[in-house]
């Protein structure tokens, strides 16, 4: 069934898709008020997957880069729609609704600017199911729709096509190359698919879940009710269905390092008596062990959130002697299959430990 | 001998120092003109302790006058925004998350222009001169009298809004004031530009009150150079706050850290200041506040300003006390306390009735509090004990000892022993701590830039940082051998080649008296 999103929605949206970030995807912010420009009064179209017309040509849109040079070089905002019309140009097809890529953090917005400027219908799933760091890390290529070709336009109006057949990495490789000629950020247009490879290889209901969430927490805030039942309410529908405390405590320590582009560390959080869990990141949170004892590791959620609030925090934010509690929320089954984790499990981050199911 | 004055909401605080030691201490309420509180303030001291006006080195004031006149709406400059940046950044244009009221305040008008330049240092567009004087000539048809210009990436390298500042400058003449943003925020453009705005629409403002601060002061026969403090606790001088009056506006809780800190001789502890509604807490570190790492909203408008980091519980003295949970606050009699209170005969139990019952103040009647069972009094104690030790915890930045200190009239309520922290000290003088803090001569100089940092050159790359931070606080009238380095923050930009990294480095001395303060 469609739906209707409003400028009044975007708030919730985002708090939602921080929490889905599980510390990283950047700042929503500046992707929000960049919507509520565009957008108005008016409102944006949301298809459900199983209303995508069986051979209707969906491109999904993103922006690719690095997220501090977001909050100061600010898109011209023509760039999102201009890379989605230069792949319709190079297929020579036209886009009957785009969608989300990745619905942590800021890649939640982008398609809905190119919904509020264009009129199409945003498609409610995305191929991350959460936030990972790079852009072959995909549901839609784990089971067969291919990144390429690849459309990638800057704020001088400048376009590039990418394609590299199947091969998502070297597309993943050569996009990061021509964003940082960009000056750091470049809006993107990619893995276009039809209705059905839609239903094939996405994850469904993604925007609507972070929109509920997000909406779930405050509601709850502003009732001063428990937010984490409420998080537990708004997931227990969906295919996110296992939300597990793994601790609660303080933020006893957090260590960052930057390597190979990406914000790599580890914080600890320690228990009012003295256990503690340990988070390794990179951008986003990848593995809490307790003791020594993996408790939820990718690509099942790791959340760290504030323990009164519930308002998701970011690893970026994270700071000694915040009071958190940390969330492991369990995976739709088509982002654990061996081929997905190959792509996006623990080992695609150089970690040793094997996936085990936060439920479990 | 010098004079620190604080000028608050409610009550302007004055104190007559020699050296570190406080020599009088006045409290007068906060009149609604510049000159006549001051004024006030120093009559008083001279009744406590005499003193000619040539004794005098220094005066040191620390104001509320500028945020409230921001919070207010009110005596604001017509101010533009220019932003150079195209064709960047157009979708979200200056000004564009601003609450209407202010923007009808200041007659807001907001352009874009070419320019700015990568996160690399490399050009974005070439500046336009043609462009921005017809924006210039559009402005002065407005009628505006203060102009902020901001430029993407101005923290890398600045020389455009300089560049574009002289050619508005030359249309607009010198009566119009011009305010850059490199010079007042840091990465992140919307909250720089903000606060650059800020600081524009209260240009005409700074320059009233600067004016009135120094005929108040010279009415007195002081010829001594004055400074107003700065959001972190160093002094700015008289033509520093005519170009940067933003710089005052967190002023207020940061004396008042500093006063506690230097009353109980101690550089680096966390800071309760427990007054009739809330309890703050802050940290020091080094003698100066620890700053918020985030976006702070000033009357409703995203910034950048380095404010210092708060954290407030509602706890006070006029606090409400529940007597079957035994919690406290956050509802607070307030100023009605010396009617509603048990003790003063009110009908309403409030936290300083419990300090009463506990026999830890000795305010009221304390017979009218005497029925309270012994049990509920502790048990109050107890839960604002256990509240504020997790707050100054939740504060601190790493397990290691942190002294406290408690200051405020609320602070009866406190213990003698924090869990976790030990001993509370409990200075003198904390009633006029935050004049007493403003009253602390130290200038200073900070950098805030991104760095490409070549391989093998981070060292050298810190050292000329740190270098350029020393010299900017000797520029500011540090006397050079007391300048050192307070804080150092480095980080790494994630995405991006060529090691660019956020260098952010402050260095702070003592004002030299014989030369006071030139920036």
């Amino acid at each position: 069934m469609s739906w209707q999103l409003h400028a009044e929605d975007l708030s919730d949206l985002a708090r939602g898709a921080t929490l889905l970030g599980t510390g990283g995807g950047g700042d929503p912010y500046i992707g929000q008020k960049l919507v509520e420009r565009v957008l108005g009064e008016r409102s944006i179209t949301v298809w459900d997957p199983e209303d995508v017309p069986a051979d209707a040509l969906v491109i999904p849109t993103a922006q690719m880069g690095a997220p501090t040079v977001m909050v100061e070089k600010i898109p011209a905002g023509t760039e999102p729609t201009l890379a989605l019309r230069t792949l319709e140009e190079h297929l020579g097809r036209t886009a009957q609704a785009t969608m989300p890529i990745e619905c942590g953090g800021i890649n939640s917005m982008i398609p809905l600017i190119v919904a509020a400027e264009t009129g199409l219908p945003v498609v409610d799933a995305d191929g991350m199911g959460r936030a990972f760091p790079e852009l072959s890390m995909e549901t839609f290529a784990v089971y067969g729709v291919h990144g390429s070709p690849l459309a990638l336009a800057g704020e001088r109006g400048e376009r590039v096509i990418i394609d590299t057949g199947d091969d998502d990495q070297q597309m993943e490789w050569l996009a990061r190359g021509v964003t940082i000629r960009l000056g750091g950020v470049g809006h993107i247009a990619e893995y276009a698919m039809s209705g059905d490879q839609v239903r094939a290889t996405a994850v469904p209901r993604t925007l609507s879940m972070a929109l509920n969430l997000g909406r779930a927490i405050r509601e709850a805030r502003e009732r001063h009710e428990d937010p984490f039942e409420a998080i537990a309410t708004a997931l227990a529908p969906t295919l996110y269905s296992h939300v597990r405390e793994l601790f609660r405590g303080k933020v006893a320590d957090v260590e960052r390092r930057t390597t190979e582009g990406f914000a790599r560390g580890r914080a600890i959080i320690e228990s009012p008596g003295g256990e503690q869990l340990e988070i390794d990141f990179q951008n986003e949170n990848l593995m809490a062990r307790r003791d020594g004892a993996v408790v939820a590791i990718v690509p099942d959620l790791i959340c760290v959130v504030d323990a009164e609030t519930a308002e998701p925090i970011t690893t970026e934010g994270l700071r000694y002697g915040q009071r958190v509690r940390v969330l492991g929320i369990s995976t739709p089954e088509l982002m654990r299959t061996p081929e997905a984790l190959a792509t996006f499990g623990p080992a695609a981050f150089g970690l040793s430990e094997p996936f085990v199911p936060v439920e479990s | 001998m010098h004079i620190g004055i604080d000028v608050g909401g409610t009550n302007t605080d004055a104190v007559l120092m020699d050296g570190r030691t406080t020599l009088a201490g006045v409290k007068n309420s906060t009149s609604s003109d510049v000159t006549s509180g001051i004024v006030a303030a120093i009559e008083a001291l001279r009744e406590r302790h005499s003193f000619e006006g040539s004794d005098i080195s220094a005066v040191m004031i620390g104001t509320t006058h500028f945020i409230n006149a921001l919070v207010e709406a009110r005596r604001l400059a017509p101010t533009a925004a220019v932003r150079l940046g195209l064709p960047a950044t157009a979708a979200l244009p200056p000004l564009v998350d601003w609450p209407d009221t202010l923007l009808e305040a200041i007659h807001a008008k907001s352009y874009l222009a070419h320019g700015g330049y990568e996160f690399d240092g490399r050009p974005i567009s070439p500046l336009d001169p043609e462009e921005l004087r017809g924006i210039a000539t559009d402005m002065a048809a407005n009628g505006i009298r203060s102009v902020a210009v901001s430029s993407v990436f101005s923290p890398v390298n600045h020389d455009l809004e300089v560049q574009a500042a002289q050619i508005l400058a030359e249309v607009l003449g010198d009566s119009v004031a011009i305010s850059l943003s490199h010079e007042i925020g840091r990465i992140g453009i919307l909250e720089r530009e903000n606060a650059t705005i800020i600081n524009a629409a209260l240009r005409e403002l700074a320059g009233e009150i600067v004016d009135g601060l120094t005929a108040a002061v010279r009415a007195q026969g002081i010829t001594a150079p004055i400074f107003l403090s700065q959001n972190d606790g160093t002094l700015m001088d008289e033509d520093y706050v005519r170009q940067y009056p933003v710089a005052t506006f967190a002023s207020g809780p940061t004396n008042s850290m500093r006063g506690a800190a230097q009353t109980s001789g101690l550089a680096t502890c966390a800071v309760i200041d427990v007054g009739g509604t809330t309890a703050d807490i802050g940290l020091l570190i080094n003698g100066f506040p620890r700053e918020t790492a985030n976006e702070v909203k000033v009357a409703g408008i995203r910034t950048n300003f380095r404010m210092p980091d708060v954290l407030s519980l509602g706890i006070g003295g006029g606090s409400i006390v529940d007597p079957e949970t035994a919690e406290v606050g956050p509802e607070s009699v307030g100023y009605r306390l010396s009617t509603e209170a048990l003790v003063f005969g009110g009908s309403t139990l409030t936290a300083t009735d419990i300090a009463v019952a506990a026999g830890r103040a000795n305010v009221g009647d304390a017979s009218k509090v005497a029925h309270l069972d012994p049990q509920l009094v502790q048990r109050v104690l107890d839960r604002i004990a256990e509240r504020v030790s997790e707050a100054v915890d939740r504060m601190r930045t790493s397990p290691e000892p942190l002294p406290v200190v408690a200051v405020g009239g609320g602070s009866i309520l406190l213990p003698d022993e924090l869990r976790l922290f030990g001993a509370v000290h409990r200075p003198e003088n904390y009633a006029v701590a935050n004049a007493i803090g403003a009253s602390i001569a130290q200038v200073g100089g900070e950098i805030d830039k991104v760095y490409a940092v070549e391989p093998g050159r981070r060292e050298e790359t810190i050292a000329d940082v740190r270098a350029e931070a020393v010299n900017k606080a000797i520029a500011a009238g540090a006397a050079p051998e007391s300048v050192s380095i307070v804080d150092f923050d480095e980080v790494p930009i994630p995405y991006l080649p060529g090691n660019a990294t956020r260098i952010r480095v402050k260095a702070v001395g003592d004002l030299d008296m014989n030369t006071g303060a030139r920036a």
